[in-house]
Order: C-alpha cells, then structure tokens, then sequence
C-alpha cells in the first residue's frame, strides 16, 4: 500500500513541477530577459533542494512504475511484489547516492 | 491402578494451576445510531488466556461487561466468514486471531471493516458488498442438461483452485483503499468469486463475466496496492486473481489448458 501512496504523492508532485516546467520554458518566446531571470532563481540553495526532490520523485515513480508493469505483464510478477518492491528502493538509494553529493556540492559552490 | 489415576490427576491439575489468565486492554470504537451522532471509542479489561481468541474476548465483554455491544458472529471457526473487523488497523477474523498473535503490552483496537456502511457497533451494512457479488453472476452457466457429471482434470482444477476458497468475510474489499473512495469498484471479492467461474472449464459464462468487469469500475480500477492479498483471512492470492482477469480481458479468453479427457492423474 504505501508504494501506491508514495507512487501518487510523487505523480502529482511531478505534475505540478511539469506545470511549472511548460510555463517558465514558454517565458522564453515572450521574453528573454525575463526567462533568464526566472532561470536564475533556479540557482538558489531552496530551488537547489527542490531539484533534488524532483530528481527524488522522478526516480521513484519511474523505478516503481516499472515494478507495477511487471505486476501486470509479467505472470509471476504478483508472486514476488515485495521483492520487487525492495528492489525499487535499494536502486533508488543508488540513484540519490550518486546525484545528491553532486547536486549539493552545486548548492554550496552557487551560494558562495 | 490408582498410582495411574493419581498420576493422571495431578498432570492434570498442574497445567491448569501454572498458566494464569492475564488483562488485555479491548478499545472497541462504539456506534448507536440510537444514541451517537458519531463513533466514540471505548475501552474494556478482559482477562484472557494467550489461546483466547478476539472473538473471546468479544464474548466476554458482551457476556459479562456491557450486553450492548454488538457484533456478526457466527460459526466462530473460520468458515461463515461473518465476523471480519479491523483489529489494530488491519483486517482479520475476530475468530481466527489469536491473543497471543497481537501485541497485549498494549491496547487491542478493534472497529468496524471500512467502506460499507456502519450500521452498529462492529456491524456494517454488508449489503453494497452482496450487490457486487450478485453481479459477476456467481454461479454454473452451462447449456447442457445435469445428467450426467461434467469431467474435468486436474490441470483445469488447479487454475482456479485457490479462489474457490472465499468465504465472502469482506476483508480484502474493505481493505481496498480504491472501494474506500469508490464505492461503485466490484472490489476484490467479487472479482475472484468471478474468477473462480471465468477460469472454470466447465462454465460457458465466461465471455459475459470479463465484459461485466472490463466496465470503468471492473477490473481496471485495481492499483495492485495489495492489501487484499494481505488481508484475506484464507490466504487467497487476491491481487494475482485479479491480474489473471485482467490478462483474460485484454487477450479476449481465459486462456485455458487444453482438456485433457482421459482422466489419468496428471503427473506432478
């Protein structure tokens, strides 16, 4: 249950950051200076922790969206959803283990 | 001849001085549609033995403490499927749980299954659950006369075995956060009673029951949460039950093995 729970929470989450997403990029036919400014704010160390949530939410929602299309598909997939819910987590630990430190060192060295 | 008796006497005697009852803390959540405008919780002291079940516990406090409570009950083995609740969040039989299965260093919380109706107490309305149930049309479709026994393998027995073991308790359904939000959802139990005919090779309905349950609120409504599966009190795969409709609507049959008419026991 709380793989759907944190699988909704994070669809919903990238659906608003998508809204965002087409709105900012779309600044850029209207005006330049103003997508560049709104670009900027992105450099901030909270904006520089919401990439991290979205790299986050992203990563869980693709890894968990392949486990519940092997629940679907594949014929023992039901038999082994624990497993393969387990195995979800530990790739998505992977995942941040290799882009947080970055993505904070980015934080730290645009604060300075 | 009395050394026996005596000996028999005291192994008898000793078990029973040994083992003391000890004090679980029931909090029931309390409904009087009377009384109440809303469920209130409340607790009772019982003394249990650790082979007492929750449904003793029950008893005892409608025997002995407040006669008002008030639950379904009745085979109290695990068969009739009436007495599922929620007891420490999760759906269980009353008559299948164990005290000594349940943390008693703290309060057992027993309430009402969720997503049906609260009529009293621990009862719900289990009538929405039945509609469902009526719908997939749980019974034989077959054109030809009974006069003489439809012949069927083992392989064919084996697909649809394990749902042949629902007792109708309501525990997966009112487990299903789906059916909680969506009461129009079949939910889980009416979809494997359907799956134990669709995968029957003796039923011809099958075509009608997956075209009941490929509607908006049939088969596809199910997000693989799996707490049927965990809650189901006889252990059925419900959420792999589910699936296996699922595949059969989307490959137009259920994909039976091919019959095998020579009745020889199919090796294992």
């Amino acid at each position: 249950m709380w793989s759907w729970v944190l699988h909704r929470i994070t669809g919903v989450a990238i659906f608003f950051f998508l809204l965002v997403h087409v709105l900012d990029t779309s600044l850029v036919r209207i005006t330049p200076e103003g997508y560049n400014a709104v670009i900027n704010t992105y450099k901030t160390p909270i904006l520089g922790l919401g990439e991290l949530a979205l790299v986050a939410a992203i990563g869980f929602h693709a890894l968990n969206g392949i486990r519940i299309i092997l629940i679907d598909f594949w014929s023992v997939g039901t038999r082994h959803q624990k497993l393969l819910f387990w195995i979800v987590i530990a790739l998505w630990i992977v995942l941040l283990a290799g882009f947080a430190p970055r993505q904070i060192i980015n934080i730290i060295a645009e604060m300075s | 001849m009395s050394d026996v008796a005596v000996a028999r006497d005291s192994s008898s005697a000793m078990p029973e001085a040994s083992i003391e009852p000890f004090t679980v803390t029931l909090i029931i959540r309390r409904f009087d549609p009377e009384v109440d405008a809303e469920p209130h919780w409340q607790d009772f002291d019982v003394k249990m033995y650790a082979t007492d079940r929750v449904l003793d516990a029950l008893h005892q406090v409608k025997w002995e403490q407040d006669g008002t409570l008030s639950f379904r009950r009745s085979c109290a083995h695990g068969v009739c499927g009436s007495d599922a609740m929620r007891i420490n969040g999760r759906n269980r039989l009353a008559c299948k749980t164990l005290i000594k299965d349940l943390d008693i260093t703290k309060p057992i919380y027993i309430e009402a299954i969720k997503g049906l109706p609260l009529e009293k107490d621990l009862i719900v309305d289990m009538e929405p659950f039945f509609e469902s149930y009526r719908a997939i049309q749980p019974f034989l479709i077959a054109s030809d006369k009974p006069e003489k026994e439809r012949i069927q393998s083992v392989a064919q027995r084996a697909v649809f075995d394990d749902t042949t073991k629902c007792i109708l308790c309501a525990a997966c359904t009112s487990s299903c956060p789906v059916f909680w939000t969506d009461g129009q959802y079949f939910g889980p139990a009416a979809i494997v009673n359907a799956h134990r005919f669709i995968f029957d090779s003796r039923d011809e309905g099958s075509q009608v029951r997956l075209d009941i349950l490929n509607d908006k609120e049939g088969v596809w409504r199910c997000r693989t949460t799996f707490n049927c599966t965990e809650a189901c009190p006889r252990g059925i795969e419900v959420t792999k039950a589910i699936s296996d409709v699922k595949a059969a609507i989307l490959r137009g049959n259920p994909g039976l093995p091919p019959s095998d008419l020579t009745l020889t026991p199919v090796s294992a």
